[in-house]
């Protein structure tokens, strides 16, 4: 075990441990939106960015160290965290009350735990095209916040190949699905693209709303409730 | 097409990590990159047409569908809008019968615009396919035009005398040098290459690497890394092979220094690798060069046989017992490129995406093996330092700061080109070396840089510790609309975000929009915080250092002429938000109805 500094408490921590889960062990909560327990860091959304040793850093991307200093709740880092997701909510069409993933779905659940009320950026309200080709799922692209978790982690489980992939560069990027591969998907797979996509961007279906208002994922346990009670927030 | 496609990933060897040269050539037999070719370099390359997709849509040189006989790519920096660009570009529109973005009707002329190609010293310019033409004016445009028509190629229009594209004479028949002060480092004479590798190649690499660490080197790429500690740290990595990559991605708008000295000191340049090579136990290297510097491949293949011919370069150079060989992989056109980890994933083959840093590509590189990524410029200075020893370096310059700096000098002057100053010479001393009568401001190290007041700080000197240039020099006279380039530096950042983080991504577009709101006067007090505030995230959270910079822009001419923005202070609206403008909101639903009227009927 190694000792670190978070916002003033001296706490512990197993050596090699990434930051954001050596936090929730110690239940300081570090929002996340691209991260996944357990898989390598992507460190896109930058909604993790915490001070540490006095510079701004994506916490996902750090292993802590004997002798670290974090703040995570400091003010100015905490409202960058905030304006992140902010920023994600104008540069996208989302709209929580007609969505389905609504409940479950990160984008919102972190705008709750970040104390997000209206986005400081002007809404942007783009024109971005929906993809229904694949048989047994669609991507609702106005909601998509270009995390790239499917991109990474969902592999076509014969030859490895991506089945989400990205056209374009910069805000002009998009993500694409390789039609062919998706629907060779096993339904469990199918269900675990829609399950990793943070926000409702990968829908499978023939089944939304499946589960009722009220018993859904963040309803039933909050996102920060989940990061530092050890629960899966995938 | 499945011959042509076949032997193109032959002759790759169906390499994946070779994507790009793949790409280049495919789009050179067809003149775009077609979805059947992609198909097929899918199979061949055991991979799915949307990975190569993929890869392809993140280079801006790369085109999905047909963009006439001949593409034209008009820089449009603003260097070239202080120069002729609008008269050039509309020249170009008429005679062509193209419009930006697209192709003519007759499929011959496609005409797109470029960020900077490198050549602030003789705007406006532009390429056509690989070949560039500089100085252009009206005139120029409708000879080059006509004897498209006619038949000439570029080839033939640029270079009428008909030299070998391996020749100096034809680089120097394309772009000037423009070199108005050698130093003692570049360019006055030539390095003794032979002599400098012959007496460094047959010693123990620790002596290398103390005679860098000692010159007190540091890359000239802009982040000013200790060159020694960089080899250094490169051969202690544990692995079995090691590479030394150029990072001759010069895209950093303003800056063209890198493409004078592979002109002129390019052996300078590769024996500077071989160097390194040897400090680091390196067995291959790479020269990354921009895709609009493609008029000097040629050329630099044929230096690259020389040294091998001569026994410079190749197996057991110089009988020493070192293998070592260089290849010149081409980008595509995306100035994330210049940055080191973005560079190695673009030489692999796929986006330019940086990536998280740790580990370092001096730890974990190219094909994740350590690599050495140095500056055209640091391998240059390298065999001049090994040539002339670490002490005379160090003499040179200031006690923090040695040796000399490359500036590339454009914008509102009598004189624009290359000039080699000593560190610690002042901003005033280099404008009136290069004839800057009427400077107002200076955009220093280019839009990544900073903006300087000539009032304000025309007696600061060229150091690390202050101004720390990494070549770009920009200068605006008071004729000058200083906030219409920030807007044009702003619209730069946006162009080239990779787009893989939320702050740079959207955060860049938010300041430009912001800027718009200043330029139309339509902009309030609290905007001048929103700049402030907005810049300061995007810097502190991104991913990697195009958005650690891209506010620069606008924070730094804030800082230095706060009077651009005061315009906020008096909104020229007599209402309570000045951005909304009423008259085009309500207007909106006039459209709509019109909209709807014509879909009926």
């Amino acid at each position: 075990m190694i000792k670190l500094v978070i916002d003033g408490k001296p706490v512990e921590a197993e050596e090699g441990a990434n930051l954001v889960e050596a936090a929730g062990e110690n239940g300081v909560y570090i929002p996340t939106l691209c991260y996944l327990k357990g898989e390598p860091c992507i460190g896109t959304c930058r909604v993790c960015s915490v001070r540490v040793n006095g510079n701004v850093t994506a916490a996902c991307s750090v292993t802590v160290d004997d002798g670290m200093e974090v703040d995570v709740d400091e003010p100015e880092v905490a409202d960058m965290r905030r304006a992140l997701v902010e920023a994600l909510f104008a540069e996208g069409n989302h709209n929580c009350p007609s969505c389905e993933k609504s409940g479950r779905c990160e984008l919102q659940a972190v705008g709750y735990e970040t104390g997000m009320v209206v986005s400081r950026f002007p809404y942007r309200y783009p024109p971005r095209d929906r993809d229904v080709g694949a048989r047994h799922l669609w991507l609702e692209r106005d909601r998509c916040i270009f995390c790239q978790r499917c991109v990474e982690h969902i592999r076509d489980r014969t030859s490895g190949h991506k089945i989400f992939s990205i056209n374009g560069r910069g805000s002009r990027a998009r993500i694409e699905i390789d039609v062919e591969l998706a629907d060779q998907m096993p339904p469990e797979q199918v269900r675990e693209a829609m399950d990793i996509c943070p926000v409702g961007c990968i829908l499978e279906k023939r089944v939304g709303f499946d589960v009722p208002m009220g018993q859904r994922k963040f309803e039933v346990q909050t996102h920060r409730e989940r990061a530092t009670e050890g629960t899966s927030n995938e | 097409m499945s011959s042509s496609i076949q032997s193109i990933l032959h002759r790759y060897g169906s390499d994946r990590t070779r994507l790009l040269d793949v790409l280049w050539d495919v789009q050179d037999e067809f003149g775009y990159i077609p979805d059947d070719a992609v198909r097929e370099l899918a199979s061949g390359l055991n991979t799915t047409a949307l990975d190569i997709r993929e890869t392809a849509s993140f280079y801006h040189f790369f085109r999905d569908r047909p963009s006439g006989r001949y593409t034209l790519y008009l820089s449009n920096t603003v260097i070239a809008k202080m120069k002729g660009f609008d008269a050039v570009s509309k020249a170009l529109q008429a005679e062509t019968g193209a419009c930006f973005g697209g192709v003519d009707s007759t499929g011959t002329f496609g005409l797109e615009q470029t960020s900077c190609i490198g050549l602030s010293d003789q705007e406006p310019a532009m390429l056509v396919d690989k070949v560039v033409f500089t100085r252009l004016t009206p005139e120029k445009v409708v000879d080059i035009i006509a004897r498209l028509r006619q038949g000439e190629t570029p080839e033939q229009i640029a270079n009428p005398g008909g030299l070998p594209p391996q020749a100096l004479d034809y680089v120097d028949a394309l772009v000037e040098s423009n070199i108005h002060q050698a130093g003692p480092v570049f360019f006055d004479r030539g390095t003794r290459v032979r002599e400098v590798l012959e007496r460094w190649l047959g010693r123990n690499p620790d002596e290398l690497i103390l005679a860098a660490t000692e010159s007190r080197l540091r890359g000239r790429g802009g982040a000013g890394f200790s060159v020694g500690l960089k080899w250094r740290l490169c051969r202690e990595s544990d692995a079995d092979t090691r590479y030394v990559i150029c990072n001759a991605d010069e895209g950093e708008p303003g800056t063209f220094k890198d493409r004078v000295l592979l002109t002129r000191s390019p052996l300078q340049v590769f024996a500077g690798m071989t160097i390194a090579a040897h400090a680091t136990a390196a067995r291959e290297g790479i020269v990354y060069l921009r895709a609009e510097y493609f008029y000097l491949k040629a050329y630099l293949e044929a230096q690259l046989q020389l040294l091998r011919d001569e026994g410079l370069l190749g197996r057991d150079i110089l009988g020493r017992g070192l293998d070592f060989d260089i290849r010149i992989q081409m980008g595509a056109g995306a100035y994330i490129c210049g940055d080191e980890s973005a560079l190695i994933e673009s030489c692999e083959g796929k986006r330019g995406t940086p990536r998280l840093k740790p580990p370092f590509p001096v730890y974990q590189g190219y094909l994740g093996k350590p690599t050495a990524v140095c500056n055209v410029e640091t391998f240059a200075t390298v065999t001049r330092v090994m040539e002339l020893g670490a002490s005379w370096f160090e003499g040179l310059g200031t006690k923090d700061s040695c040796g000399t700096r490359l500036l590339s000098i454009s914008g509102d002057c009598a004189r624009p080109g290359i000039y080699e100053i000593e560190w610690g010479v002042t901003l005033n001393h280099v404008l009136a070396l290069v004839g800057a009568r009427n400077a107002r401001a200076v955009q220093l190290s280019g839009p990544s840089g900073e903006c300087l007041s000539v009032e304000k700080d025309g007696h600061r000197k060229f150091c690390y510790s202050d101004l720390s240039c990494n070549g770009s020099m920009m200068i605006f006279d008071y004729s000058r609309d200083l906030l219409g380039v920030v807007r044009d530096f702003m619209q730069f950042f946006v162009d080239e975000s990779c787009g893989i983080c939320t702050p740079c991504r959207s955060g860049n577009e938010d300041l430009l929009r912001k800027i718009d709101l200043f330029m139309a006067g339509k902009a309030r007090p609290s905007d001048i915080d929103d700049l402030q505030s907005w810049g300061r995230i995007i810097q502190r959270t991104s991913r990697c250092g195009l958005g650690g910079t891209s506010p620069k822009p606008i924070l730094t001419t804030l800082g230095k002429f706060p009077e651009l923005f005061e315009a906020a202070d008096h909104p020229a609206h007599d209402t309570l938000l000045p951005s909304f403008d009423h008259v085009q909101a309500f207007s909106a639903y006039d459209r709509a109805h019109a909209a709807l009227d014509k879909e009926r009927s």
